[in-house]
């Protein structure tokens, strides 16, 4: 296997010298809007660097994991993968990214360039590994149709916690069986609603999910009350359960749910359909606190890359996170820029305007097992409204589940 | 025929029909679905407001639909007409020879049926690529060329032929090969028609080795295709149930061709415990 | 050379090209799988120690595991028995008629033929709460509280059961038909001027006679059922196995180690239990029910 691969990296090095071109392969999954504009931002790309040719994969989003995992130890992976920002330690840990070189990347350019929340989710160890394109964050989408015909202003989204329970308390609708169907807002936790509950919540109730060194769980150390704010929506007042007419983004977008706390890039979903009237807004604030999760897929360069390929690679990663490509990131896939002066010019927008004032006093959870870590709070939830379980408790396994997780995460590491 | 059977005819009637009801339900609404718009497709309607055929034109002009179906198609038949020989040749012999490792053998077949795809995904990869078969419709198919519930199939209606045909056959001169070709598979057309029915239907919707070992777009098998319509943002249901209703139609058509072999062949060649 | 030489020769030759492949395509990824089990690798990661039976400790203190390990038992003893009893009534119905038969076996074979994924996603409709699902807007109609099924720790694991014997019924019944027209009918004939009733030469005569066709379809459902995946991989929130696990088979939990979590080691000692499982049940099956061939 070893040898093979040795032979692979001799011949392609050969190869490469006689062709006077080196290639190197950059893998994303499949988004339309994505795909196009990356093909594009190539061939400028290519242009500019006569000698550098980029080959681009894509593959299905449901099967990035699988494709991944199967090329890797194939030998036939990428030199630049677009991954979650919240797969970077598992990546990391496995030894198959290569951190960014300082001398092009330094701390004064992460820092300068990019949101406070990316240079910090880039890091594994205090060492950035990967930069994004584009970042999304949280906020709070409304059914101006549904707003009216429950007598509230269509354009007066709630801006408190509590007045969005009250309005969604207006917004549901029950059969005479009491079976709801009409949520006045969607209660998903398998969607964002674990980002949510953890670093919005959390936080506006005086808490802070993780410690300093994110090794240790604090959510219900420091605010054992969260769950219960959130699960209270659904056993008391009502409002929404998870798996509603399926999931989140269907309820909102067939009209049967008045309000859904979603990302940026549900933008894209709901700007097509012509029968939804709808609105967003910064998510509602609760004890004044004001909080907001994001994350982002950030492009990384693989130990495939060596020698001239990571010298392409780098310079390629470079190209495809400079303003320029952002600018035009955000006016083809519609996602948020990662550079705040790229962002500037935005604020005021209709659209992006909610997500980018949330940005500001957005955190990104530092994830040691994205899938895990998320289970860990939708089975809190399954807990408390299928098996009844009273919500401090639940949220208090959920914390030790957690911390479990990040704790063998670390000793494998030892 | 008489009173009481014709009675419990009509009780059968009826009672098969409502259970093709049931088991067609799913089926229809597949195919309703597949004319309507996105915004109705979550609707629980069986017929649509407004019918419209986009999805269909979609499929077909952006996409690489043609060359997927060819490619399924590819796929299918060769995997299909490979295991009808292979699987019939293992099956006799383990039916109609005896050999020392006999049993040991027929079971280590049947073992191979108890890992998931999803483990061996990752050697076979490695071994496609030592052995330079990428991009080729052999790297697709060939973990599909011999199937173990295929051979255990044959080998349950090949030991329902009688011995003494055989032995006729050998005292007439006719060579062992000449024997399982010319004497035995056509004594087991039904079952061979059984197996390539369904052999066809799991290499056509099979889904995650064609996704792994496919790098372009035009090698993709349908089911790799129609997974692309579903994406982070959205999931394009009516273009899948699109693609879907018309890649069951050769299904169909498969299988209306080949089950009245089913029938009529099994009467002839008898299956006795 | 002896004749019964010659044959054990032939029997090889002719065996020489399949076993060749399944050595090189079979057993090959799977003796590398159960290596795998005793190592510590991570799927991405170029390292692979020898961790001994560490993995096989930790699935066992692993609850999920045990919850997997259960479940998947659960389907096999609801699935099969259901899916071969009614599809032997509705292949022995079917064989009564006389007019439109082929047409009913296409019906019943529609579910197998559609791709899963499909079939999940349109029940995972059906199952729905109100004021979507069919199956409630049923159950309402006739004045039943509305079930959450899906979204219930008791009911979502036998939905998906109902709904895997729905996509496996008509593979059954075609295959139960076929053996069911081979049965002579003067047996049928000689037992009815004896005086046995209908039912008695059914389960004295046919049963008996269709008992090669039984083991085959009990194996093999019974392996279906064993690996059942996708559909709950397709009918539940995140592919989770939810909710709380459960519905959480053993392939799915061995999915999760090994392309979530990348744990390759853990996945594989999974993958070597779920082998022992079947292997057990398999061979006990064509134990007891070759047996029973020889009355």
């Amino acid at each position: 296997m070893k040898r093979a691969l040795l032979l692979l990296l001799v011949v392609s090095v050969i190869f490469a010298g006689f062709a006077g071109a080196v290639k190197i392969t950059y893998w994303q999954y499949y988004y339309e809007t994505k795909v196009k504009l990356v093909d594009q931002l190539i061939e400028e790309f290519e242009k500019q660097n006569p000698g550098i040719e980029v080959e681009h994969v894509t593959f299905p989003y449901e099967n990035f994991n699988e494709k991944v995992a199967v090329s890797v130890p194939a030998g036939v992976g990428p030199d630049v993968l677009t991954l979650f920002y919240g797969w970077i330690p598992l990546y990391v840990t496995s030894g198959y990214l290569v951190p960014l070189p300082e001398s092009e990347f330094s701390p004064e350019y992460l820092s300068s360039e990019f949101f406070p929340f990316v240079s910090k989710g880039i890091q594994f160890d205090g060492i950035p590994y990967a930069l994004p394109t584009a970042v999304r964050s949280l906020a709070l989408f409304w059914n101006k149709d549904l707003f009216a015909e429950a007598g509230l202003d269509p354009e007066s989204p709630p801006t408190t916690f509590a007045e969005m329970v009250e309005f969604a308390k207006k917004l549901t609708k029950y059969d005479d069986k009491g079976n709801i169907i009409q949520e006045g807002l969607t209660m998903q936790p398998s969607g964002q609603g674990h980002q949510w509950i953890r670093e919005v919540l959390v936080r506006q109730l005086g808490g802070t999910p993780y410690s300093a060194d994110n090794r240790t769980v604090l959510y219900y150390q420091t605010a054992p009350e969260t769950l219960k704010v959130y699960t209270d929506l659904i056993t008391k007042d009502k409002v929404g359960y998870p798996g509603f007419l399926n999931d989140d983004v269907t309820a909102f977008r067939s009209l049967k749910a008045a309000m859904t706390i979603d990302g940026s890039f549900r933008l894209g979903t709901f700007r097509p359909l012509d029968n939804l009237n709808w609105g967003v807004t910064e998510l509602p604030s609760m004890n004044g606190v004001k909080s907001n999760f994001a994350s982002f897929w950030a492009h990384a360069i693989t130990t495939n890359a060596t020698g001239e390929k990571l010298d392409a690679s780098i310079k390629f990663l470079k190209f495809i996170t400079s303003e320029y490509a952002q600018t035009l990131w955000l006016e083809q896939v519609g996602e948020l820029p990662a550079n705040p002066n790229v962002a500037a010019a935005y604020y005021d927008h209709p659209e992006f305007g909610p997500f980018l004032k949330g940005l500001e006093y957005a955190h990104a959870t530092f994830f040691v097992d994205e899938s895990g870590q998320r289970q860990v709070l939708m089975d809190a939830v399954d807990k408390v409204w299928i098996q009844g379980m009273d919500p401090i408790k639940a949220f208090e396994e959920a914390a030790a589940e957690d911390q479990a997780i990040i704790d063998e995460f670390w000793s494998r590491l030892e | 025929m008489n009173r009481t059977d014709r009675k419990t005819s009509v009780i059968a009637y009826i009672f098969l029909t409502i259970f093709a009801i049931v088991m067609v339900f799913p089926f229809v609404w597949m195919f309703s679905s597949s004319f309507k718009t996105s915004e109705e497709v979550y609707e629980m309607s069986l017929i649509p407001d407004e019918p419209t055929v986009e999805n269909y034109e979609y499929i077909f002009n952006y996409s690489l639909f043609p060359r997927w179906f060819l490619n399924s198609m590819i796929v299918a038949v060769v995997t299909t007409i490979s295991v009808l020989f292979f699987d019939s040749l293992v099956g006799y012999t383990l039916a109609k020879y005896t050999f020392p490792g006999k049993n040991i053998i027929f079971i280590l077949i049947l073992s191979t049926l108890m890992i998931p795809t999803e483990m061996l995904v990752i050697p076979w990869y490695i071994m496609v690529r030592q052995l330079g078969w990428m991009e080729t419709y052999w790297s697709i198919m060939f973990p599909g060329m011999i199937s173990a519930f295929g051979v255990f199939l044959m080998r349950q209606f090949m030991s329902t032929i009688p011995d003494y045909l055989i032995d006729a056959a050998r005292i007439d001169g006719v060579s062992e090969f000449g024997i399982f070709i010319r004497i035995v598979m056509p004594l087991v057309k039904p079952a061979l028609a059984t197996l390539a029915i369904f052999n066809f239907v799991g290499n056509w919707n099979a889904f995650l080795w064609p996704l792994i070992v496919a790098q372009t777009p035009k090698m993709y098998t349908l089911p790799v295709g129609l997974s692309y319509f579903s994406s982070e943002n959205l999931t394009s249901w009516e273009l899948i149930m699109t693609g879907a209703a018309v890649s069951t139609i050769p299904l169909i058509i498969f299988f209306i061709i080949f089950q009245k072999q089913i029938v009529k062949g099994i009467a002839m060649s008898g299956l006795k415990g | 050379m002896k004749i019964s030489q010659k044959r054990i020769v032939t029997a090889y030759v002719f065996l020489a090209i399949p076993l060749v492949f399944y050595i090189v395509v079979r057993f090959y990824p799977m003796i590398y799988s159960f290596w795998l089990s005793f190592t510590n690798w991570r799927l991405i990661s170029p390292k692979k120690d020898f961790v001994g039976f560490d993995n096989f400790v930790k699935l066992f203190k692993d609850k999920v595991f045990m919850t997997s390990l259960w479940n998947t038992i659960k389907y096999v003893v609801y699935g099969v028995p259901l899916v071969i009893v009614l599809s032997l009534f509705l292949a022995a119905t079917l064989n009564k008629v006389r007019h439109l038969q082929w047409f009913y076996r296409l019906l019943y074979v529609m579910p197998y033929i559609t791709p899963l994924v499909v079939v999940s996603w349109v029940w995972r409709w059906i199952y729905q709460r109100p004021p979507a699902g069919v199956l409630n807007n049923i159950l309402m109609a006739f004045g039943f509280d509305a079930q959450p099924f899906l979204s219930s720790m008791n009911q979502s694991l036998p939905a998906i059961v109902v709904t895997t014997v729905w996509v496996n019924l008509g593979y059954c019944i075609i295959i139960y038909l076929a053996g069911l027209q081979t049965i002579p009918q003067e047996y049928q004939e000689a037992a009815k001027i004896d005086g046995a009733t209908s039912r008695q030469s059914f389960f004295k005569i046919t049963l008996p006679l269709l008992n090669p066709i039984t083991v085959f379809l009990v194996v093999t459902q019974s392996i279906t059922f064993l690996r059942i995946f996708t559909q709950v991989y397709n009918m539940t929130d995140q592919g989770s196995g939810g909710p709380l696990n459960a519905t959480k088979p053993l392939v799915l939990y061995i999915y999760q180690k090994a392309f979530r979590s990348f744990d390759m080691g853990l996945a594989s000692s999974a993958t070597v239990i779920l082998f022992m499982l079947i292997m057990g049940i398999t061979l006990l099956q064509l134990l007891v029910l070759n047996k029973r061939v020889q009355y």
